[in-house]
């Protein structure tokens, strides 16, 4: 195939833009004929719509999945793995077992969580079991930590009932929609300051599942120590690690951002806490996003001009146990620090090299499987045809470390039934 | 000449007198009489029962590492007749080159005019950094040392000009055997691409049982192969005979509400090194508020100048106003004896990786300060001494690098202004933090500081390819301005055994 890849963006980043140049890639318009658009997600909304919408041909490859906010909205994300856990229980699937307080064994990763203002009632229910709790109130299709507040009295959310008992019919502008989780008030602390963790996950694509994990992740710190202390509640310097808002505080630093790297969280719980509960830990990360993963791919539309790039959230809590906070489809591509810059690039680099074979001109009939030497620093995390056909020995978890590269096979000692979950 | 017999029976005499009224002592008081009570104990044969009883409950070994823990860091008594200077610095000319008092007191008066509210940090400049040190190093002479009229190339080329003994590689190789090729590493053999089957996993298995056995000695030996992540900080703690007892957590509360009551004018100083150096450290920052607890307690913890006993400097001492001069109206200033100096926040920061308990990390960091560090910053002719790390590191250089060490020399780039910087933090936040713990656990595991200076010509080595283009002294610091990439092992490794003389 000759020529050139021609590519077009509406997001002006240095780190895309200087990646598509050093590949002699040609930028095009885009209403003229491109093979590579990385677009924002209004617009995979425009290209997808029925009104505005086109077909894609076979050598066009888009960033995004046409309906990927079943992922990557807050609200949405929680219903399908709801519905996920539930359909694993009606199946009688070992996934699915629960303990003797009800809660799932396997599957509870998702702090609870209720929309507002439709399951308010449902929510008081569960406010009044621990009226002592914490929770977060986040709105629905925003991002970078704005609009969210915590609260610990249910006059706090007034606002919400007075809606749900007059407009029961009445749909609410997906904006005014929030979502209220149990605040974890124990998160993990380093330093005594709150930290989590962005992880970057490709998926290339959903039916048969094949992604990949990110191995240079980072912690996002908070510059304030953290106090659960009800007078603080408002200081979100504190609570939220986005560095959206961490980088207007006082004691914001320009040089490292607030961020560690995955190896350096690693070797500090292997050296505080023992190797043994670390590898859980990591191992307990990898499953909860294949699961999520697992829990939407009914009802992606698998298109096969998409591939996508997400931004995973995940905060440790004091037991070491990893909880999933959301799921970003645009992860910031802004370079808060001279090393997050070359990270951001070698993440575009790898995931071009992954969605865009030999940086030729594509063809979305391709079989999406990219030979083990491209992968750059993206390890397989799971791959669900391997899975099938090559039988439960295979180990396909990553481990991020110190040491780069997968240390062959592992047995898995928590007990999960091995053969069942990763198929 | 002290012959043996009286040797051994002085540092016996010693150690007893160190270990008396110590709180293991009292410890072991109190098992003997518990054990009185136990049926095995008989009267007939006292004596035998309870030191059987000590050494089946594990009191023998503690006590064994107690010894041991002493013999590491005190030197070998000198001839009986010898002043207790001697300890602290048995060559004269040494003695005269530390800092002098008037040079002290000027600092202090500096500080006296400061005041305490809101301490302007701007006005406090780092008391020094390490390049002023060096230039003090570098003039160091022995007046009875006499090397000929003509400069020829059998002279010491470098930086440092006194004539102190230093190892060469044949004997380093000895004292270093165990980083041999032919021997298991951790920072090489369990790399991704071993099998730990090799030699990680049996390695980690006798790690275990080192620390079952609780016995610092063995785990001495043991780090000189490296320690697994997982058990570095119980080995660290072994070796440095930190056992955390109530007692100690007692002390650092203490400690932490003297910090509260008082200020020190020396904590400003602390502020403005941890702000200047770890706040902005891609791996310590996170601990910052940890590095302000451990160094305002260790500047008030007066146990600190117990080690102004062997080591060659003298704490300064503060006169109560007007009173200048009159020893009864004098106190140690800082109460510690320790004044802190730009970067010195560096040799607590790794430790942050290893312990989250803020009374483990400070009583290991101390331990640390008064087994090893003091040495990086005071005037000794210790093996282990700043001065003798300089020295090793030069004649490393001139004597395996000839070319490159008169390449540097000529660009008006001597190899010590470049190094000296890294000996003196012991590395710290020029490597990654991985890579310095496992070059940490050689210090321990040789009780000795010779590996720095065995580093630092090993990076020189590494690098001298690129060093040999650069025309300047500022090229030749930017080819060796990031080691964070750096794999230590592999760099000993390579220039101690692998390496053609």
């Amino acid at each position: 195939m000759a020529g050139k890849v021609k590519w077009v963006t509406d997001i002006e980043k240095s780190v895309l833009i200087n990646n598509f140049e050093k590949r002699g890639w040609i930028q095009v318009a885009e209403n003229e004929d491109w093979n590579f658009y990385w677009m924002s997600v209004q617009t995979i909304r425009n290209v997808f719509s029925v009104e505005t919408g086109y077909r894609l041909s076979d050598d066009q490859i888009v960033n995004h999945f046409p309906n990927h906010y079943e992922l990557t909205r807050k609200d949405l994300m929680v219903k399908n793995i709801k519905r996920y856990r539930k359909e694993l229980e009606k199946e009688g699937s070992p996934l699915a077992e629960k303990d003797e307080n009800g809660k799932y064994i396997y599957l509870d990763f998702v702090p609870v969580t209720f929309m507002l203002p439709a399951d308010y009632n449902l929510f008081v229910e569960e406010f009044r079991k621990n009226p002592s709790s914490t929770w977060i109130m986040k709105p629905c299709g925003k991002a970078q930590g704005k609009g969210i507040f915590l609260i610990n009295k249910l006059s706090q959310i007034k606002k919400w009932s007075r809606d749900s008992k007059t407009s029961s019919f009445v749909s609410q502008s997906s904006k005014e929609a929030y979502v209220i989780s149990l605040y974890i008030n124990n998160p993990l602390l380093i330093g005594g300051k709150k930290f989590d963790l962005r992880l970057y996950v490709l998926v290339s694509t959903y039916r048969p599942l094949r992604c990949y994990m990110y191995k240079l992740g980072f912690c996002r710190f908070c510059t304030v120590k953290y106090t659960p202390s009800t007078s603080e509640l408002d200081n979100m310097f504190v609570h939220l690690t986005n560095v959206a808002i961490q980088k207007h505080g006082d004691d914001y630093n320009h040089i490292h951002g607030g961020k560690w790297t995955v190896s350096n969280l690693r070797l500090y719980l292997e050296s505080t806490r023992g190797k043994e509960v670390t590898n859980k830990l990591f191992d307990e990360i990898h499953w909860i996003i294949v699961q999520s993963l697992k829990a939407v791919a009914p009802v992606m539309n698998n298109d096969k001009h998409c591939f996508e790039c997400y931004g995973y959230d995940i905060i440790i809590d004091d037991k070491l146990k990893p909880w999933l906070i959301e799921v970003n489809a645009s992860p910031s591509l802004t370079s808060s620090t001279a090393n997050d810059r070359i990270l951001k690039y070698n993440l575009i680099n790898d995931t071009l090299n992954i969605a865009v074979p030999n940086g030729e001109i594509p063809d979305c009939k391709w079989n999406k499987s990219p030979p083990k030497e491209v992968l750059g620093n993206y390890e397989v995390l799971y791959d669900e045809e391997m899975a099938q056909s090559d039988g439960p020995d295979r180990d396909m978890r990553s481990r991020s470390g110190q040491s780069t590269g997968i240390k062959g096979n592992r047995a898995r000692d928590s007990g999960k039934p091995v053969l069942t979950t990763w198929k | 000449m002290v012959d043996p017999e009286s040797g051994l029976s002085l540092t016996i005499a010693r150690i007893v007198q160190r270990l008396q009224g110590s709180s293991l002592h009292s410890q072991l008081e109190r098992q003997a009489r518990v054990s009185l009570h136990k049926p095995e104990i008989k009267l007939e044969s006292l004596k035998e029962d309870i030191k059987d009883f000590l050494k089946t409950s594990g009191w023998e070994k503690k006590l064994q590492n107690a010894v041991y823990s002493e013999l590491n860091v005190f030197p070998s008594p000198c001839h009986p007749a010898a002043p207790p200077e001697h300890m602290k610095e048995p060559l004269a000319y040494m003695r005269k080159a530390q800092r002098p008092i008037s040079e002290q007191k000027e600092l202090l008066n500096k500080w006296n005019e400061m005041g305490t509210d809101e301490p302007d940090l701007s006005l406090f400049r780092p008391v020094y950094a390490p390049k002023d040190f060096l230039e003090v190093l570098m003039n160091l002479r022995n007046p009875n040392y006499e090397n000929g009229e003509q400069p020829s190339f059998r002279n010491h080329l470098g930086l440092i000009q006194v004539p102190l003994k230093v190892k060469d590689i044949p004997e380093l190789k000895e004292d270093f055997s165990e980083l041999g090729l032919n021997i298991g590493q951790l920072g090489i053999d369990d790399s991704a691409q071993v099998p730990p089957e090799f030699f990680e996993n049996e390695h980690v298995r006798v790690g275990q049982k080192v620390l079952a056995e609780q016995d610092s000695a063995a785990a001495q030996q043991y780090v000189r192969q490296g320690c697994p992540t997982a058990l570095r900080a119980d080995l660290w703690a072994l070796i440095l005979n930190i056992s955390n007892q109530p007692e100690d957590i007692l002390y650092y509360e203490q400690l932490k509400s003297n910090v509260i009551q008082h200020d020190l004018l020396v904590d400003s100083l602390i502020y403005k090194d941890v702000k200047l150096t770890a706040s902005n450290d891609d791996y310590y920052f996170v601990f910052e508020d940890y590095l302000y607890q451990v160094l305002l307690c260790f500047s008030r913890d007066t146990s600190v100048l117990e080690h102004f006993t062997y080591s060659s400097a003298t704490p300064p001492k503060s006169y109560i106003r007007g009173k200048l001069g009159i020893e009864e109206c004098a106190v140690f200033y800082p109460p510690n004896g320790v004044i802190p100096f730009h970067g010195f926040s560096m040799y607590v920061a790794p430790l942050c990786f290893l312990y989250h308990e803020p009374s483990r990390l400070y009583q290991i960091f101390r331990e640390m300060y008064v087994r090893f560090f003091f040495r990086l910053h005071s005037i000794s002719s210790h093996p282990s001494g700043i001065v003798s790390l300089c020295l090793l590191f030069e004649t490393l250089l001139q004597t395996h690098l000839p070319q490159l060490f008169y390449h540097l020399r000529e660009i008006g780039a001597q190899p010590l202004r470049i190094s000296f910087k890294w000996m003196v933090r012991a590395f710290s936040g020029y490597l990654a933090t991985d890579q310095l713990l496992l070059l940490w656990d050689r210090i321990l595991g040789y009780n000795s500081l010779e590996i720095l200076a065995v580093l630092a010509a090993a990076v020189f080595a590494f690098r001298a390819v690129n060093l040999m283009e650069v025309t300047s002294l500022a090229a030749a610091e930017a080819v060796l301005a990031d080691l964070s990439t750096l794999k230590v092992m592999p760099l000993l490794q390579i220039f101690l055994f692998a390496t053609v003389t």
